[in-house]
């Protein structure tokens, strides 16, 4: 009599799950086991075999897993948000109250919030770590750009998300943060160089019409501005820091992996 | 060198080999040579190439609004008798980011962007200071920096009178006072 099949078997070996884990079946050999990994689009990303020594804590500080897992908790968390805040002069302020009085659970925004004050600490501390572990050095170069385009685009999401509240603090937090656009080299109305753009008398970089009025939308702070910034902070930013992530992510693999000598 | 040689080819003598099955004849007929190829070849990709330069600078202009919903550059600020002498006027401060003052001589228009990092300041008058909140600038009612952080005076804006005898305060003109520009009768009212 033939050896009846359990049902984890049976359903491992059935269409269902063949179609959806290519490969199918229930791997065997070291070969298949690293097959289902290769041909799996989220587990990919990983690398089939890691180095014992690789994951020692005081080798990664876990920093860039641990930016990587505050970037997911704030994507969840600030698209909830998103349901309930309101960009404009008239409700942002109080929308943000009612975020912390009114909507349940009001610690959703205190997530996003310290959330977000964690993920910039700990990419500098992973940015620390990898140049202190020399990881910057080739063929990990050109990863190391990324990174720093990463902790830029970081940054940017910080900033864009601080005016958000439109309480005094973001309101002149932003009109000095922006401020600084002004020095620009030649695109800025007041930076070097834009004096130069000019034909005669007629000025081509002004306050109406440098970078600064472009990120602004106005020539002031206002509800343009409030509006441009919700818009980076939702959609552009975080839609260009994910391409840039997972580039960064496939590299590590490919320049051979997390803090293993090379 | 073989270019040179497929075309001599193509034009004069028929080819002693014939050409590729994708380059030879069409089905109208006609003969589509390397050269006819790479032509349309060009021409396509400088197309798509200057639809999509053309699409990123309607992209790029599209961040520059032709009509801003903020108030005017050049406002009326009433008359000069509105003005009460040695003081300064706070009416127009958060609609139009100016303060007006008035001595002895005459009226000038203070812009109410602080000249360290653009934070509005608050006229003390128990103190006759302009006070900045945000890094404790501090400016006199000349509006000459004298404490704090702030590298240079509060700028003054061009002020004129109009035919029917109102202020005209113009802020696209900016005096400097490290340029020696506060001596420009425009921007002074004499009273």
């Amino acid at each position: 009599m033939a050896e009846k099949k359990g049902l984890l078997k049976r359903l491992a070996e059935g269409q269902v799950w063949t179609s959806i884990f290519r490969g199918g079946g229930v791997p065997k050999s070291r070969r298949q086991r690293m097959m289902v990994v290769l041909n799996s689009v989220f587990l990919h990303l990983h690398p089939v075999r890691l180095p014992k020594h690789a994951v020692k804590l005081k080798f990664t500080w876990c920093m860039g897993g641990l930016s990587f897992f505050l970037f997911l908790i704030l994507t969840i968390s600030g698209i909830l948000l998103m349901f309930y805040y309101r960009p404009t002069i008239e409700y942002a302020y109080t929308d943000i109250i009612d975020l912390a009085e009114q909507v349940p659970f009001g610690i959703m925004r205190e997530i996003h919030r310290w959330g977000a004050h964690a993920m910039v600490i700990t990419v500098w501390l992973h940015m620390f770590r990898v140049f202190m572990t020399g990881s910057y050095k080739p063929p990990r170069e050109f990863n190391w750009a990324i990174g720093v385009i990463l902790l830029l685009l970081t940054l940017l999401l910080s900033f864009t998300g601080y005016l958000l509240p439109w309480d005094q603090l973001a309101i002149w937090a932003i009109t000095v943060g922006s401020n600084m656009a002004r020095a620009t080299p030649f695109i800025g109305s007041e930076g070097p160089g834009a004096a130069l753009l000019a034909i005669g008398d007629i000025n081509f970089v002004t306050m109406s019409s440098d970078i600064r009025f472009a990120l602004l939308g106005g020539r002031f702070l206002g509800e343009a501005t409030l509006l441009r910034f919700y818009v980076l902070h939702c959609i552009g930013l975080p839609f260009i820091i994910m391409i840039f992530m997972a580039v960064h992510f496939w590299r590590i693999r490919k320049d051979g992996g997390i803090s293993t000598p090379v | 060198m073989s270019e040179l040689n497929e075309e001599k080819q193509s034009v004069t003598v028929p080819p002693a080999s014939p050409p590729p099955a994708a380059l030879g004849k069409t089905d109208d007929g006609s003969q589509v040579t390397r050269r006819t190829f790479f032509s349309w070849l060009s021409i396509g990709w400088i197309a798509f190439v200057a639809a999509t330069g053309g699409f990123f600078t309607m992209m790029l202009r599209f961040f520059f609004p032709n009509v801003l919903f903020e108030p005017v550059q050049t406002f009326r600020a009433g008359f000069p008798e509105d003005y009460q002498v040695g003081e300064v006027d706070l009416r127009w401060k958060s609609k139009y980011g100016t303060w007006i003052v008035r001595n002895g001589e005459g009226i000038y228009a203070l812009s109410t962007t602080c000249t360290h990092l653009g934070c509005t300041p608050n006229w003390l008058t128990a103190e006759q200071k302009f006070k900045c909140p945000c890094h404790g600038s501090g400016f006199r009612k000349t509006g000459i920096n004298f404490e704090g952080p702030a590298p240079r005076p509060l700028e003054r804006y061009r002020i004129v009178l109009s035919d029917d005898g109102q202020i005209i305060v113009d802020k696209t003109k900016k005096y400097q006072q490290e340029k020696g520009q506060w001596g420009d009768p425009e921007a002074f009212l004499k009273v």
